[in-house]
């Protein structure tokens, strides 16, 4: 079809493909030509004008629906999904660009065999991170030996797949200020050194309680979900870049809702498709109706310095370049003290400089400049 | 004032233009300088001096006679706030002047708290002995390289990072790599002390440490030599801020109350003075450094009083003083509420009420704001005899004129002895400032103005009454009602203004919003309700139809079948355009005519379906606002005829129906009995992830929500459908079948955070319960209706979800207006350039096109292009 190839270069490819399924086999040559003339047409006149705000209106497109979301999380009775944060919360988070969630939270799909649901609750667990806490039953601090005894639940071991030497081994070797031993079902570590506190011995029993077993680091809940003629996992807690390295999950398509991650892991770019389709998920729960398009613009001035910004006096307000723009967010004192520090000098290229000193700000009507060669009167 | 105050370059030397004296010319005030650029610096001693007029050696502010004392902090050589004096400065009078500044010697030298962190810093970083920076020689154009380097790569908030990396790096070093002096540990005694090895280090060692820094060194801390040398950060000198920054008032007593300032300034002049005195008398050293401390005190909280370590310097009343942070700070200070935001004249504010007969892009406004708010109007010699009508009304009959200005700007009041005069001299070139008059442009807004439909220009229709009208179509996108809510009205008063109002901001250009690409403006409510009837099953006889028609605004009625029965559809089918088809899941609409479908929410109303949209696309703005008004008035005039009305009979049902509504809780109730049992017997089966007793709680609320949607079945099925609560449901007028079920069965369950009414008790919700009581009327299941009644614990159940809501949406507006904020702040300078890239401020590229494809939203059809539509009018 070289009729298509013409038109690659003057509307976008969605709009091609969309032609290519609606217009019936047997359309002639011509009429197909003047359906897609006609949507070079309206294409070209739907675009942006120059100088249209549209930063300001992607910000009001996406702050006045914030007023109509909800705060609380509703979760739906009786279906087992797991409890994610929602709404404007969510929103928040995300724009806030904040390190850590309430809530991580990843969706693993898994490559064939396994999709079929074979071994998935085995899979599932084998995910799950499985702390020393998880395994034993009690935990106790011998005085006169300067030891910590761990009595382990054989039943939650067998479980998990943990045998008493396995445990004992990995204790052993992330603890090297103790000797660890196994006897008769309860795991002793002793101290090396012989004079310790009370004090030290108790912060070690609470230290070991969250010591990493088996599984994966981080990952506190699994659920094994069908969707759509294929099992994935659904987990609570976030590690994407061990979850990835395991061979039965599908890297394409595994995704965790933790912006940060995705960055270090995947990169800049991954990071920004994670934003747009975070933030359109939360919009879309709600029942509102917001375009892509001002989620994209503002994932994009999140991630243009190269790395994930949040929309806070320390993230995208402090890379602007005029000093009276920063200033008049916040904290306006700090803003002044160092610019006059450096003899930074405002050149008055954004919108509120020029509000504060009564000029027309250059944008939108305010773009163009009139110039005038001056007559001379005599 | 203060350390850094902006320099102001001005470019651009275009003269006024010499004018003749023909007649009176107009004498305007052309804007010919700009402000380029703003330079940031800090004050050196010599500056303040320099820019200074005064010198201030006395605390005293007014002598006996209650006039300014010379080198008083009211001198008038600093400005004029009273009426009637003359600045002795530059000579001009109250309002005129300025204000200029003045400084004052200081005795010792102060340390500036704003700077402390940088001073520490310095001290830390820089040898004792030879003030050389503790970095050899050669390392040192190593490091300011890479500083550059961060700079450009990554801004200036990185670079001064970087540096605080390198300054905290070089306080461990002990040595000094230049004179090899050994160093010692400085700290910080909060706020302005420095402590050398638990010696302190007196402000004047501090400052003479500061100046042995060369000028190389301190690019390193990112400092620039040519606008701030260090120790400018202790001061010798100290500006004192012209009086009109700091005005005082008058009291109703004639007692004068002076500004905080000046308080605070009192203060600084009189322990300096006193500093003075004693060091000239050579007093002893403690008492010397006790009024030294006691003038960096006063100093400190003079730039900042609300620092964590030190008491707040307070009035005699007790609150504290707001001096020049807290001036700045916050959103009330200078910043956010001066200078980011503007006041204006010529705008009115009152209530709202509905008017339907408006058209949409028109605003009621109240004949006595009429008289009051004016529009500018040039006289030429085409329009004078128009304009002198007005001047001969005067301001108290309607359309008449308020002032007229002369060409030099002298303004004129029109009164009953100024008209005369005012008609004989009124020529071309004057401005007469007539009353509002019906089709005059306005801008309408209410806030809280959260998109930019908020603000949309009407036209004036000047009515009887004391409210602003509006027609409750435009409702919808100011998200304004009438129980009391309150919007502004402004005019703009110069051409341009006027020209880009009507161009930009009419109602019809924002018809279609910019956030989803569909009109925002639709029927609401009877105007739903009115076109669901017509277009039902209605039908009426031909002179009704014509009667209907001709009230909203139809004159043309041969589109009417010529019949003596007319069907609802076919009435509604008059209003559209002879030449229109369109088709969706609801509606099919061809040549003009309404075939299938039923007019209600999901065509009419706002932001929902393409209806609206197309209508927009193919026949233009105006026709558009001109469809929806008479559309909507269809729907009212039809209501009019009909009647309409709701009743609590309107849920009334059958017995047999609320037969249906008890066997269907009752078989809940067994249900939930039976879960219970099972969970108490342990036989419950858990859901993966979730404890035994989470996974009862959502059983239980699975079988009771199916039971309450069951009953909303029966009661839209039994429920009288003819009934107006059933139409307004139906229609999405108002209301949802679940309100109606609820009303007519059973209110359902209440839940608090997704589970049920937990326990405020020991182990019971109410203590009307037995504990441990799981059963769904012990935790906040509503069986009863709102119209048979609750019981007191469903009522209290029912208050505490409603009041969990009321919280949450308290919660919400703070916080999704603080979001809204930011997002505002940080994206307000990004624009759409001519070559179609998304650019901030500084030109730094943020998209290479908008959204990807470049398309502006609200000029798509829901962000796509419709391809359908295209591909359906070529091939027909």
């Amino acid at each position: 079809m070289s009729i298509y190839a013409e038109y690659a270069n003057k509307i976008p490819k969605r709009v091609i493909d969309e032609v290519k399924d609606g217009v019936p086999e047997s359309i002639s040559e011509s009429k197909l030509k003047k359906i897609l003339d006609e949507c070079v047409r309206e294409y070209e006149s739907s675009m942006v004008e120059a100088g249209e705000a549209v930063g300001l209106v992607s910000a009001e497109s996406i702050g006045e629906p914030g007023t109509q979301m909800t705060l609380n999380t509703f979760h739906f009775a009786g279906v087992a999904e797991m409890n994610v944060t929602m709404g404007l919360p969510r929103v928040i988070e995300i724009l806030d660009g904040r390190k850590s969630l309430t809530t991580p939270m990843m969706e693993i799909y898994l490559k064939k065999p396994y999709s079929k649901g074979e071994n998935i609750r085995k899979l599932a667990l084998a995910i799950k991170g499985t702390k020393l806490r998880d395994v034993a039953s009690e935990f106790s601090i011998d005085m006169a030996e300067n030891a910590i005894r761990v009595l382990l639940d054989k039943e939650k071991m067998k479980e998990i797949e943990l045998t008493e030497s396995s445990i004992g081994k990995s204790v052993q070797k992330s603890i090297k200020a103790y000797n660890v031993k196994l006897e008769d079902g309860m795991l002793a570590l002793k101290s090396k050194s012989k004079e310790i506190t009370l004090n030290e011995l108790y912060k070690m029993k609470e230290k070991i309680k969250s010591m990493h077993l088996a599984g994966v680091k981080g990952v506190t809940q699994v659920l094994p979900v069908r969707r759509e003629e294929e099992y994935i996992i659904i987990t609570a807690g976030s590690n994407l870049k061990d979850v990835l390295e395991m061979e039965e999950v599908d890297a394409t398509r595994t995704t965790t809702n933790d912006i940060f991650e995705i960055e270090s892991v995947l990169g800049i770019e991954a990071a920004r498709k994670a934003i747009i389709d975070e933030v359109f998920k939360v919009i879309e729960s709600q029942g509102l109706n917001v375009d892509v398009r001002h989620i994209m613009l503002v994932a994009d001035t999140m991630c243009t310095s190269g790395s994930v910004r949040g929309i806070t006096r320390y993230g995208i307000v402090s890379q602007k370049s005029s000093v009276l723009a920063r200033a008049s967010f916040e904290t306006p004192i700090k803003h002044i003290i160092n610019a006059s520090l450096i003899g930074e000098v405002d050149y008055l290229t954004s919108v509120v400089e020029n509000v504060m000193i009564n000029q027309p700000v250059p944008i939108g009507t305010g773009l163009p400049k009139l110039r005038m060669k001056k007559q001379n009167e005599n | 004032m203060e350390e850094e105050k902006p320099v102001n370059e001005e470019e651009k030397k275009e003269a006024v233009a010499e004018k003749k004296q023909e007649r009176i010319e107009p004498q305007e005030e052309y804007v010919y300088k700009q402000v380029k650029s703003i330079v940031f610096s800090v004050l050196s001693p010599k500056l303040i001096k320099k820019m200074a007029s005064a010198k201030i050696v006395t605390p005293e502010l007014y002598d006996r006679e209650g006039y300014p004392v010379d080198g008083g902090l009211m001198d008038i050589r600093l400005g004029v706030i009273d009426p009637g004096l003359r600045c002795k400065t530059c000579g001009s009078k109250l309002k005129e002047c300025i204000g200029h500044f003045g400084y004052i010697e200081l005795a010792r030298p102060i340390i500036h708290v704003n700077f402390v962190p940088v001073i520490l810093s310095l001290l830390r970083s820089t040898c004792r002995d030879c003030g050389r920076i503790l970095v050899p020689k050669n390392k040192n154009d190593k490091l300011i390289d890479d500083l550059n380097k961060v700079e450009e790569e990554s801004g200036l908030e990185e670079r001064r990072k970087k540096i605080k990396t390198i300054i905290s790096g070089m306080n461990t070093i002990n040595k000094c790599p230049h004179c090899k002096a050994r160093q010692q540990k400085i700290t910080l005694d909060k706020p302005t002390t420095f402590v050398e090895n638990e010696r302190r280090i007196s402000p004047i060692d501090v400052r003479s440490r500061l100046e042995k820094i060369p000028d190389d060194d301190l690019a390193l801390f990112g400092l620039n030599p040519a606008s701030v040398r260090p120790e400018w950060m202790v001061l010798t000198v100290m500006p004192i801020p012209p009086v009109t920054m700091r005005p005082s008032i008058t009291l109703e007593s004639g007692e004068r109350s002076e500004d905080d300032l000046t308080h605070k300034l009192g203060d600084i002049v009189r322990i300096n003075q006193r500093l003075f005195e004693n060091i000239n008398a050579g007093a002893p050293e403690i008492i010397i450094e006790d009024l030294w401390d006691l003038l960096q005190y006063h100093i400190t909280t003079f730039f900042d009083n609300s620092l964590p370590q030190l008491p707040p310097a307070r009035h005699r009343s007790g609150q504290p003083l707001k001096t020049i942070s807290e001036r700045i700070k916050s959103k009330d200070g200078r910043i956010r509420h001066n200078l980011a935001g503007k006041r204006t004249n010529f705008s009115a504010r009152t209530v709202i009420s509905p008017d339907p007969m408006l058209e949409l892009n028109e605003v009621g406004v109240p004949r006595e704001i009429a008289m009051k708010m004016t529009v500018p109007e040039r006289v030429t010699s085409w329009n004078t005899e128009f304009l002198k009508k007005f001047i001969q009304n005067g301001a108290e009959i309607y359309p008449g004129a308020n002032y007229i200005v002369r060409p030099d700007g002298k303004k004129k009041k029109i009164t009953d002895e100024t008209k005369e005069t005012a008609l004989e001299e009124l020529q071309p070139g004057y401005i007469v400032e007539r009353h509002l008059m019906d089709g005059d442009v306005a801008i309408f807004n209410r806030q809280p103005s959260l998109h930019r439909m908020s603000m949309m220009c009407h036209r004036v229709k000047v009515l009887p009454g004391r409210t602003l009208r509006l027609n409750s179509a435009v409702c919808n996108p100011y998200n304004a009602d009438f129980d009391g809510d309150e919007m502004n009205l402004h005019i703009p008063q110069t051409e341009e203004a006027r020209a880009e109002a009507e161009i930009l901001m009419e109602v019809q250009t924002q018809l279609i919003s910019p956030r989803y690409g569909l009109s925002v403006i639709g029927c609401v409510q009877d105007a739903i309700s009115g076109n669901y009837t017509l277009t039902k099953d209605m039908s009426v006889s031909r002179q009704e139809a014509v009667e209907l028609l001709s009230a909203v605004g139809v004159t043309n009625f041969t589109r009417l079948p010529k019949r003596d029965s007319i069907s609802g559809k076919e009435v509604f089918s008059v209003l559209i355009p002879e030449d229109f088809s369109f088709k969706d899941e609801h509606a099919v609409i061809s040549d003009g005519k309404l075939m299938e479908g039923v007019m209600d929410r999901n065509l009419l109303g706002e932001g929902s379906g393409l209806l609206l949209r197309t209508i927009h696309k193919k026949y233009g703005k105006d026709f558009t606002i001109d469809f929806l008004g008479k559309v909507f008035r269809l729907g009212i005039e039809v209501l009019f005829r009909t009647g309409f009305s709701t009743g609590i009979s309107d849920t009334d049902l059958p017995e047999a129906g609320k037969l249906d509504i008890k066997r269907v809780l009752d078989e809940a109730y067994e249900e939930v009995t039976k879960l219970i049992e099972m969970y108490e017997n342990n036989k419950l089966d858990t859901f993966p992830g979730k404890t035994l007793r989470e996974t009862l709680e959502l059983r239980i609320l699975e079988v009771l929500n199916k039971a309450r949607n069951k009953t909303g079945e029966t009661v839209a099925d039994r429920a009288n459908q003819k009934s107006h609560t059933m139409i307004m449901a139906k229609s999405g007028a108002r209301g949802n079948l679940l309100n109606l079920a609820q009303m007519a069965a059973c209110v359902g369950q209440q839940a608090m955070r997704g589970k049920r009414i937990e326990n405020g008790f020991s182990n019971r919700t109410l203590s009307a319960f037995k504990k441990g009581d799981l059963s769904p009327e012990a935790r906040g299941f509503i069986r009863d209706g709102f119209k048979s009644g609750l019981t007191p614990a469903e009522f209290f159940f029912g208050s505490m979800t409603g009041r969990d809501s009321l919280m949450d949406t308290a919660l919400r507006t703070p916080k999704s207006g603080y979001l809204y904020r930011r997002l505002a702040n940080a994206m307000q300078d990004l624009r759409s350039e001519y070559d179609g890239t998304v650019r901030d401020a500084s030109k730094k590229i943020v998209q290479f096109a908008y959204g990807e494809d470049g398309i502006d939203v609200s000029k798509s059809e829901n962000g796509k292009i419709n391809v359908k539509r295209i591909i359906g009018s070529v091939i027909g």
